[in-house]
């Protein structure tokens, strides 16, 4: 006979985390992904962050506002973390904040830079190929009487200088650090000194890039800038605000004393402490994963064409230009959806930019604006735990798969 | 829409629409019809039936999927046909392709 047996608080709160930290941690090994090339979508946590996250979550419970002992104790944790972002990033402690995701430390950014420079002017400039929450965010400034305009690419997918000068009136510039969907990293310092010159602030979303390849806000010359814990092996609901001393920004939101006034509400202190480990871990990483992965991508490159008929690979050519770890290509007359869904079923996950995987139906943006190929379009991203034999799956099962589509689509020999 | 899905039945066979065509242009020496087609179906058909025409010949694609457009721009690119003109009507949109090789 079974005997129930109630669990005591602490064997209860243990098993609830492993639970929990058992379904983040999504290798090779869990739910038969044999090769998880998505990357850039998220990353599992890192060893040092899942360390950090146990630690915080015991010693980091309190109140890091309150002036007792354990609040104390919470608060000396979360100016840590503060510390070690503004290090790895070449910022300053107080220019740093924690809010709750990426996507809101982008709103923040760009909807607050353009507040507090409301007298200066009413016009935000953002790239054509930004994250979809910076194009957001210029929506919203848009609905609330603002003025947007983009900024047109080449067809790689880079921002062209020439028309990145501000014209009169404008509030901010907004250049990621690097495109999530193709990997063509952005002329940010030039773009910066563009905006400079016109006495406009710039906001770079670096969600892609920090943890990824050096981050320096010095040399890129950005006034605001943006990530996201979960990108570069940190858990999710952690964003990274940085707002450059000097730069006018006020809370568009209901602000209270939080976060140096700039993100509202009792902070996620375990989640950021495991941030800005994985951020101190990742920057040791750094010069070795790009090594490594800048490998990876480069004989991907180089095999496509020759593997799959009719295949265009996008973005830079030169390294120099893009990620090391992110490779985008369109195959014609494939279905992305179709393609995705042959991938997954031999195991392997990719993302997709094409208009079939998207709720709205809509081709991605990013495509669009550079006028690549936008249908049969897959997005590999390789990470920390990646290795020669996950791109070995990919290169074994990809032609296959393309070429059954074609047939099956009546599209061989066009 | 009725409309549209009862056109794509015989999307490949069916004889250009005249609603499609421009008033002012010269008419194309063919129409395909892949309204009601997704991505990447219009640009099959396209691909299926350009040679059809003589190089030089312009083919009109009738399109309503929102990946059309980029995507017959991009294709034109890939194969070095030339993309003439690009029109809005009711029912979608009609790219007006001339067969170069």
């Amino acid at each position: 006979m079974v005997k129930w047996r109630r669990p005591g608080d602490g064997e209860r709160r243990e098993r609830a985390r492993q639970d929990w930290l058992g379904a983040l941690s999504c290798g090779r090994s869990v739910d038969g992904v044999s090769a998880y090339l998505d990357h850039a979508s998220t990353t599992p946590l890192h060893p040092a962050a899942k360390a950090a996250l146990l630690t915080a979550l015991d010693d980091g419970w309190a109140d890091p506002a309150r002036l007792y002992r354990e609040g104390r104790r919470a608060r000396m944790l979360l100016d840590a973390a503060r510390e070690t972002v503004a290090g790895v990033l070449g910022a300053r402690a107080d220019e740093v904040s924690f809010c709750a995701s990426g996507t809101a430390a982008a709103h923040l950014a760009v909807l607050g830079a353009a507040a507090g420079r409301r007298r200066a002017g009413d016009l935000v400039l953002v790239s054509a190929v930004e994250h979809s929450s910076v194009l957001h965010a210029a929506d919203q400034h848009e609905r609330t009487g603002g003025r947007t305009r983009q900024l047109p690419v080449d067809g790689l997918g880079r921002v062209r200088l020439d028309a990145c000068v501000p014209p009169p009136g404008t509030a901010l510039v907004s250049v990621q650090h690097a495109n999530h969907e193709v990997g063509t990293v952005q002329p940010v310092a030039a773009v910066a000194a563009a905006a400079h010159a016109a006495g406009v602030p710039l906001h770079t979303d670096a969600a892609m890039t920090v943890g990824r390849i050096p981050v320096d806000l010095g040399a890129l010359g950005a006034d605001l800038l943006t990530a996201s814990g979960h990108k570069f092996g940190g858990p999710a609901g952690v964003g990274i605000l940085v707002v450059r001393s000097g730069t006018r920004w006020a809370n568009p939101m209901p602000a209270d004393e939080r976060e140096l006034g700039r993100a509202a509400g009792f902070p996620n202190l375990p989640a950021a402490v495991a941030t800005a480990t994985a951020l101190h871990a990742r920057a040791a990483e750094l010069a070795a994963e790009r090594h490594r992965l800048g490998a990876l991508t480069a004989e991907l490159r180089a095999r496509l064409p020759e593997l799959v008929a009719d295949v265009e690979v996008l973005g830079d050519p030169d390294p120099a230009g893009r990620l090391p770890h992110l490779v985008a290509f369109s195959c014609l007359y494939v279905a992305g959806e179709a393609l995705l869904g042959e991938l997954d079923r031999a195991g392997i996950a990719v993302s997709s930019g094409s208009s079939c995987t998207s709720d709205a139906l809509t081709p991605s943006h990013v495509l669009v604006a550079m006028g690549a190929l936008s249908h049969g379009n897959v997005r590999v991203s390789f990470g920390r735990d990646s290795s020669p034999a996950d791109l070995a799956d990919l290169l074994d099962v990809l032609p296959g798969a393309v070429a059954g589509i074609r047939e099956r689509a009546g599209a061989v020999g066009l | 829409m009725s409309a549209a899905t009862e056109r794509t039945r015989d999307a490949v066979t069916d004889p250009p629409m005249s609603e499609a065509q421009s008033p002012d242009g010269p008419a194309p020496d063919l129409t395909v019809d892949s309204l009601g087609r997704r991505c990447p179906l219009p640009i099959i058909d396209l691909a299926k039936r350009i040679g059809e025409v003589p190089v030089g010949g312009t083919v009109e694609l009738l399109a309503d999927d929102p990946a059309a457009a980029p995507d017959v721009s991009a294709w034109c690119r890939l194969r070095g046909h030339e993309l003439l003109a690009t029109r809005d009507f009711p029912a979608g949109q009609a790219f007006l392709v001339r067969r170069t090789g």
